[in-house]
């Protein structure tokens, strides 16, 4: 193979328009599998998740799962899709070793949910409407292991262990139409559609979406037309994207690549390829699409056609929860905050952890300032994202209810944090643990005051006299002894009783 | 031979039950006339001996012990179709691809046997994944007819019928695809019926063709179908195609029948299966039979059913596309048969694809995965599914003016053994009367009515619609009742012993 030709980045915008189309598959969070009782926890012993049905064993027969047809129907909402009064499931026949039937059982031309959009908000508050042609369920494969070859690939590997855990796993597949008049944003579109909808999948609960364990993958669709000419170029589908970061580099990486292509006068070819992350996010060729499989796609005989009842859609529709665009709306009107400000929140990753933490009790402008302030710090000193930090919301809420109560003050709050980020347990373990608590016992602020006072005979007469000024510098010295434990506040209230002259 | 074999399962039913005679010894008596026939008849690809004695002891010790039986034939000997899998009996569907597999579930109407207390005597031949008319496609042997061991006893469900007509047994269960347990009945002068799609659980049978397959009874009287057929059907949530109805009363609408009074009953002769193509003796059967419902009270209409005659097209495109993809699954990987040690995957699935099945396997792998593909789906699957509608509306409009439709149930008498087996077309053709009930998703049942010229069965078919199995059940049994006496006895005794 010979290594591609890439065009800088301006000179594939001076030549061409890029054409996106992406292809989001989901495993839903459904306690068992699309069409029968297995579960479908992630992790598990390798074929310990499997039976007749999801093994294909002769003679089994599939049921489908209820709950997986009302993730679908809710995604389909969610997406503002119309749902098919009447679809079908259909069987795509090709031999694979990991698909125990050699047919997925998936949906063709009769989805359940069709002809919907999201609106995707970009980096600089600007939105793009992404048009979504379809939703549909089908069910996952399972895993082939290829053992003594390169890389776990296929090509010369000794042998391949199978496991069906995985397979029979509901998925959903969610497909764009095409998306033109991105130009230079391309790259900046297809993240930002994947992350609308990876927060809209969670926001609905129906899916882990995490793109590191595959419950959420992507296939990113690209073309290149001449520039301004709306004819479309051929496409090349890129598969194994499994990060954000990677659906970006997906697409610039094809734009160049495909562009040095047709600037060479060669022609691109239509084919599958594979998003290589370890090879600084290029992608190689795989299965060329010319020679494609035909999958023989007829209607599922072994299952009745679904025909969710309105009243079903509509109770479902109910169901739906805020969606994210909605949430943002509501919590920029809640908290006050400019675009800019919510926007910075969002990109933080700190917005459900500031909500969180309000729901824990917390006042809104409290919890933010933590969140954006100290423990951004702490996150990015570590080198993780903010929700990665081994602190609750819950426990935030905690140090800030205890600076309100006057048992912390600010200084000692952020001890009690570093604590907790140190595994020493609950806000309230590190303070007992750390002593942290500020002295509000009068009787020992008493003593360290009288102390002070006898230490500094002078000073203590000028407050006498009414220099009540001078007050400070024993505060100051009763703090020091107290290694700063102590409430300053009250510390000068006493002191100024402990000098008060007699009366009568 | 001990008499019991020559018995109904309701007459056994009753001396087991009465504790005339125990199970065990009714097991064990089959389990005889099994092991000194079967060398020539190969009704059965395995025979559980132990296992069914076994079952027949449960049976008599909760008899002894007081408790009622589990069902109306709790200890009759039953023959199981090798198509529907048994956790403690190996499953083939006839195929050498499937060759020692052991299922690790039991389907459910095995379950439905079991929990029935019925005792499952073995596993019987078949045209391999009951693609065929004459049990010669079995990868394990041909099944020979016991009325003339030089013939076929039908097909695919050959094994099942000849197990009841040589009596190994005296109950059966076949599936029926286009007519394979009415085609064998029809053979064998015994009676097999397919229920309503949906009536019988299809979760274990080895399917043919998904929309198609119905698991059904078959027996020697039209009482012991019955019987058999309220034990296996009824809804079952793990097929999603079962459809949750009440199960007919066929049991006592047989039981009516048999008092021999049809009056007030509509019965519809087909104008498209009453004509050509049939033998001589086969079509003066069907003829006399007409006769004879006439004579018991039925009103005989003719009806039209204009789409029949693209029905055997229609189902040559539909069996082979659903049996393309529902045969994918055996590739060496996971069980069965694995052939080669090629460099890939797809090497040891190609070669053991080859290796595993039959001529007329492949034949109709290749046809389906033809008859789906990119261009033609829409010619030839999509034209068959209407022609499919057209068939299910002839059946509609048939049924407002008749209560039940009859037919010759095959075309000919059982033909010599080699007689077609190279020619598809021919024998693709014995399923002509029988298939469009499969199209419909609707009943039909073959009842013995005679023997034709040469001295071999001859089978009346019996429709319904769906779920119409008790009219259909009477009908059977007041036709059967008549006959019997016309006879003077009935027509499976006539049966020539089976040569050692």
């Amino acid at each position: 193979m010979t290594t591609p030709t890439l065009v800088g980045y301006d000179e594939v915008l001076e030549h061409f328009d890029p054409v996106l189309g992406l292809e989001v598959h989901v495993e839903l969070s459904t306690n068992t599998k699309m069409f029968c009782g297995c579960p479908t926890e992630f992790g598990a012993e390798p074929n310990t998740q499997v039976c007749p049905t999801c093994l294909g064993l002769p003679g089994s027969l599939p049921v489908v799962n209820r709950s997986a047809v009302e993730s679908a129907i809710r995604i389909g909402l969610a997406l503002n899709c119309s749902i098919a009064p009447w679809c079908r499931f259909a069987r795509k026949n090709y031999f694979y070793p990991d698909m125990p039937k050699n047919f997925q059982t998936s949906q063709y031309d009769e989805p359940i949910a069709v002809n919907g959009y999201l609106d995707v908000e970009l980096d600089d508050g600007s939105t793009v409407r992404v048009e979504i042609e379809r939703a549909h369920m089908e069910e996952d494969t399972g895993k082939s292991l290829h053992v003594g070859g390169a890389a776990g690939r296929i090509h010369g590997a000794e042998y391949s262990l199978l496991d069906y855990n995985r397979a029979g796993v509901p998925l959903i597949e969610i497909v764009t139409k095409m998306i033109p008049g991105t130009r230079e944003r391309a790259p900046e579109v297809a993240r930002a559609y994947v992350t609308a909808l990876r927060d809209l999948l969670r926001a609905l609960g129906v899916s882990d979406v995490r793109m590191d364990q595959g419950s959420m993958r992507c296939d990113v669709n690209l073309s290149l037309s001449p520039r301004d000419s709306g004819v479309l170029g051929t496409r090349t589908e890129t598969k194994n994207v499994n990060s954000l970061r990677s659906v970006e580099r997906a697409v610039r990486y094809e734009m160049t690549r495909q562009a040095g292509v047709l600037l060479a006068g060669e022609a691109v070819v239509q084919e599958t390829r594979h998003f290589v992350e370890e090879a600084s996010g290029t992608t190689r060729p795989g299965r060329r699409k010319e020679t494609a499989e035909d999958y023989r796609y007829f209607p599922e005989p072994d299952l009745m056609p679904i025909a969710p009842p309105v009243e079903w859609v509509k109770e479902l529709r109910g169901t739906l929860p805020e969606l994210p665009w909605e949430r943002r709306r509501r919590i920029s009107a809640e908290w006050s905050l400019t675009d800019e400000e919510l926007r910075d929140l969002v990109n933080a990753g700190a917005l459900d952890l500031i909500e969180a933490t309000v729901a824990a009790g917390a006042p809104a402008g409290e919890a933010r300032s933590w969140w954006v302030a100290y423990l951004t710090q702490q996150a990015n000193s570590r080198g993780v994202t903010l929700d990665a930090l081994p602190v609750t919301p819950e426990q935030v809420a905690r140090v800030i209810a205890l600076v309100a109560s006057g048992e912390l003050n600010n200084k000692l709050a952020r001890q009690v944090v570093d604590g907790v980020l140190a595994g020493e347990g609950s806000p309230d373990e590190v303070v007992t643990g750390r002593g942290l608590a500020i002295v509000s016992d009068d009787g020992a602020l008493v003593a360290a005051v009288d102390e002070a006072l006898a230490a500094q005979p002078d000073i203590a007469e000028k407050i006498r006299s009414g220099k009540v000024a001078a007050a400070g510098a024993i505060v100051g010295a009763v703090m020091k002894a107290t290694s700063g434990k102590a409430d300053a506040k009250r510390v000068r209230e006493l002191v100024l009783q402990r000098c008060a002259p007699v009366r009568g | 031979m001990s008499e019991l074999i020559r018995l109904t399962a309701a007459e056994l039913a009753e001396k087991i039950h009465s504790r005339e005679v125990s199970a065990v010894e009714v097991a064990q008596a089959h389990l005889d006339r099994i092991a000194a026939v079967d060398g020539t008849v190969h009704a059965f690809l395995h025979v559980a001996s132990e296992a069914a004695l076994v079952s027949a002891a449960l049976v008599d010790d909760g008899l002894a012990a007081g408790v009622a039986p589990a069902s109306p034939l709790a200890g009759v000997p039953l023959a199981l179709k090798d198509v529907f899998t048994t956790i403690d009996m190996p499953t083939t569907a006839g195929s050498k691809i499937l060759s020692g597999w052991r299922p690790p579930y039991d389907a459910t109407l095995t379950t439905r046997l079991r929990a029935a207390g019925v005792t499952i005597l073995g596993k019987t031949n078949m045209d391999e994944f009951a693609m065929g008319s004459s049990t010669e496609y079995s990868a394990y042997g041909p099944t020979r007819n016991p009325w003339a061991t030089a013939r076929i006893p039908g097909g695919s469900g050959g094994g099942s019928a000849a197990a009841l007509a040589a009596f190994e047994a005296p109950l059966a269960v076949g599936t029926d695809t286009g007519g394979s347990v009415r085609q064998p009945a029809a053979m064998t002068g015994t009676v097999g019926v397919k229920p309503t799609y949906g009536g019988v659980s299809r979760y274990g049978l080895i399917a043919c063709a998904s929309s198609l397959d119905q698991g059904g009874p078959c027996a020697r009287t039209v009482g012991d179908a019955a019987l058999l057929h309220e034990v296996i059907a009824g809804y079952d949530p793990l097929d999603s195609t079962s459809i949750d109805e009440p199960v007919p009363a066929v049991v006592a609408a047989a039981r009516l029948g048999a008092s021999g009074d049809l009056s007030g009953v509509r019965v519809g002769v087909i104008r498209e299966l009453g004509g050509e193509g049939y033998q001589a003796g086969v079509r003066s059967s069907f003829d006399a039979a007409v006769v004879q419902l006439q004579k018991l009270g039925a009103e005989i209409v003719e009806v039209s059913c204009p789409h029949f005659e693209y029905g055997l097209a229609a189902y040559y495109l539909i069996l082979p596309s659903e049996v393309s993809s529902n045969l994918a699954r055996f590739d060496a990987m996971r069980y069965g048969l694995r052939v080669g040690t090629g460099a890939s995957a797809e090497e040891v699935m190609a070669a053991t694809r080859e290796a595993g099945f039959g001529p007329e396997v492949k034949r109709r792998i290749i046809l389906g995965t033809y008859a789906l593909s990119s261009g033609y789906y829409d010619a030839y699957y999509g034209q068959a599914q209407k022609v499919r509608t057209l068939i299910a509306r002839d059946f509609a409009a048939a049924f407002t003016h008749a209560d039940v439709l009859v037919s010759p149930t095959a075309p000919t008498t059982a033909f010599p053994i080699g007689d077609k087996v190279d020619d598809p077309l021919a024998m693709y053709l014995n399923d002509l009367a029988t298939i469009p009930t499969n199209l419909a998703g609707t009943a039909a049942l073959s009842v013995p009515s005679g023997l034709a010229d040469d001295g071999l069965p001859v089978g009346l078919q019996v429709m319904a619609p769906a779920l119409g199995e008790a009219v259909m059940y009477r009908v059977a049994a007041a036709y059967e009742a008549a006959r019997d006496a016309e006879d003077g006895g009935p027509l499976i005794h006539r049966v020539p012993e089976v040569p050692a």
